[in-house]
């Protein structure tokens, strides 16, 4: 087991000074996903190596995995050790590879490194942060989101031992990958965490909110819900001096903003945020945070309203309200800023949205798939459930990915028949538009997949630091 | 070594530093991206040059000061070990880099950057041999260092700003720090044996 790599001769060729440059990168040819045993399997977790090529004959199927050697972590969101933060130019170190995937566990608080290299498809594990070492290092447990920063790994976490709060955001050496322990000087009010992303060359930082583990860990809680007590804020930071600088609110009749997806423009200083649910009217929404004159704000950009539904067809928790609400849990956008996309994991749409004008999205594609009344099934299948979830674009824009399982103590309570795990394909067209790729389509059995990571970057690994 | 000879070798090490993507030329170029401006890209110049005389001249005065108090021999074995020992370092961390966040930097920030990013990497001390053939001249090997460094320096950023883009670096950013650490050691072989 060995973490230490030569440095290379020239960059990794996956690194991109720029998101312009990025977005030529040549198409992937694999991709990563993580997968989940539902409670009780007594079976472990495993990264998937899933064939993208179109040209493999191995195209749309698992070519490699790697199971844990653990039972039990909810493995969700990973990330890489490098990407092309590395070439920033304030602290430049490009010649390392773009190798280790950081696989944390989201239950267990364990995080794995895990070597793709040298053969992709056959990824092992070199190292293992046990949980214990975790919390007693950084104070903070349930590690969620992993982004590669120019002075190292940067990890979110939802809590602490006691399944409390505050979570938080702590530091990984991106040489020898020991913990370097909690990142923030000055957290200020902040309290619940999620997700984390930043303005690189602006020296901002922004972080999300959902809720601490005794929040979430056996199921949404109507009753928290009903008390406004998941998050309903983003955090923006001074990331040059990890103090905490402006709490922006959405107000607290919308519940968990999670993800953060800012533009990939350096020189611009907006991004959108997802939030899954409104107490009035069980809608989602899409909020925009943007900088103008000097000073942070927030707006609601899009809604998505809730669907009428005949509560026969419905879970228990939605019967009384005779609806299916939509529940955006993830948004991605495209490396170019222009097309962002949105997963309506409820009702079963996958949106695409121009944002080129990012206070006025204009909605330019959508198909259904899975969802908890209509079970749109894919030209392979027969009906799905689940729902469009954990959504991944190419760096040319051109294809998006997506899997359909949440989080497993939420996914029983929305599809408690017990969700069938599946990933497909979106084709984009140039100018807006979106169809589902009527070849792939791959069935998971006994396990549900959660997020996607292709080979070389993607639009939700990559941070740039020149325009 | 001749007079020439060193004083074309301080030129040539200052043009080396400049060359660094690391040391300051692309800094200039983001920052330069950043406003939208070549004017950026000049005016970020100064202080990072500034930086790199401060950090070259640190290690003058220092081995000047040496030069007052220890035997000649001594002084020579030492400062040899000392960049011996650094090279290796180098070599044997590679990984190892100057941390730093941060790229809304004014003209102090610049200056401290550049100051620490030249110290880390050893520039001055990769001068000793010269300066230590030469320890009256020791502002004129910093000014000439300098001056060398800030023209290359000023060269490739304004070369790569407005004509080349910065897509070069995918190509061309050559892994300049395992030469770097093989400059430092041949530097410190070079100090006890020159005379």
């Amino acid at each position: 087991m060995s973490t230490a790599t030569s440095p290379t001769l020239l960059p990794d060729p996956t690194f991109y000074p720029s998101p312009r440059l990025a977005a030529q990168a040549p198409p992937e040819k694999l991709a990563y996903v993580v997968t989940i045993r539902p409670e009780g399997s007594g079976r472990p977790d495993a990264l998937a190596v899933v064939d993208v090529d179109p040209a493999s004959r191995e195209y749309g199927r698992i070519v490699g995995r790697l199971e844990m050697p653990n039972v039990g972590d909810e493995l969700h969101h990973f990330g890489w050790n490098a990407c092309s933060s590395a070439l920033c130019p304030y602290a430049p170190h490009p010649h390392v590879e773009r190798r280790f995937l950081i696989v944390p566990g989201l239950r267990s608080s364990r995080i794995y490194v895990v070597d793709t290299k040298p053969d992709p498809r056959r990824p092992h594990i070199v190292k293992v942060f046990e949980p214990d070492e975790v919390a007693r290092k950084t104070g903070y447990t349930r590690p969620h989101t992993v982004h590669c920063g120019p002075e190292g790994i940067y990890l979110t976490a939802l809590g602490n031992r006691e399944g409390k709060g505050p979570g938080g955001v702590f530091l990984l050496d991106h040489d020898t990958f020991e913990i370097k322990g909690a990142w923030e000087r000055d957290r200020g009010p902040q309290y619940l965490a999620y997700d984390a992303w930043w303005h690189l060359t602006q020296d901002v930082m922004l972080t999300s909110e959902w809720g601490t583990p005794d929040l979430v860990e056996s199921g949404l809680i109507p009753q928290a819900l009903m008390e406004k007590r998941y998050g309903h804020q983003i955090h923006v930071w001074d990331l040059r001096r990890r103090k905490h600088v402006k709490a922006l609110s959405v107000g607290d009749d919308d519940q968990m903003v999670l993800e953060l997806r800012p533009a990939h423009d350096p020189n611009k200083s907006y991004g959108f945020v997802g939030v899954v649910i409104s107490l009035k009217d069980l809608s989602s929404s899409v909020w925009l945070w943007h900088r103008t004159d000097g000073d942070w704000a927030i707006e609601k950009v899009l809604e998505i309203p809730a669907e009428p539904a005949d509560p026969e067809l419905l879970p228990p928790a939605l019967k009384p309200f005779s609806a299916v609400p939509p529940l955006v849990t993830d948004i991605d956008l495209s490396i170019d800023d222009r097309f962002l996309y949105v997963s309506c994991w409820g009702t079963g749409e996958m949106r695409q949205y121009d944002v080129r004008d990012p206070f006025h999205p204009k909605l330019t594609g959508s198909v259904h798939l899975g969802g908890i009344v209509r079970h749109t099934a894919h030209p392979k299948s027969g009906p799905l459930n689940g729902g469009p979830q954990m959504v991944e674009v190419s760096r040319d824009g051109k294809r998006v990915y997506f899997t359909n399982s949440l989080y497993i103590p939420w996914d029983v309570q929305f599809y408690p028949e017990g969700i069938k795990g599946w990933m497909v394909k979106l084709d984009v067209k140039p100018e807006g538009g979106i169809s589902v790729n009527p070849d792939f389509f791959l069935e998971f059995t006994d396990e549900r997949p959660h997020q996607v990571r292709l080979q070389g970057g993607d639009a939700s690994s990559d941070s740039y630091c020149f325009p | 070594m001749s007079h020439a000879g060193s004083w074309a070798t301080v030129a040539l090490l200052g043009a080396f530093h400049g060359l660094n993507p690391a040391m300051g030329w692309l800094f200039a170029v983001g920052l330069g991206l950043q406003e939208r401006r070549w004017r950026a890209v000049v005016s970020a110049l100064w202080p990072i040059t500034l930086g790199h005389a401060l950090s070259v001249g640190a290690v003058v005065l220092l081995l000047g000061a040496g030069g007052l108090t220890l035997p000649p021999r001594t002084l020579r074995l030492g400062a040899g070990a000392l960049l011996v020992g650094f090279g290796v370092f180098r070599l044997l961390r590679p990984g190892a880099h100057f941390r730093w966040v941060g790229m809304r930097v004014g003209f102090g920030d610049l200056v401290l950057w550049s100051f620490l990013m030249a110290s880390a990497h050893g520039a001055g001390l990769m001068l000793a041999p010269v300066v230590l053939e030469q320890l009256g001249h020791g502002m004129l090997i910093v000014a000439l260092h300098t001056a060398a460094m800030l023209m290359v320096m000023a060269a490739v950023a304004l070369i790569v700003y407005h004509t080349l883009g910065l897509g070069v670096l995918r190509r061309a950013w050559v892994n300049i720090e395992l030469v770097w650490a093989v400059a430092l050691i041949a530097a410190g072989i070079a100090t006890p044996l020159l005379r």
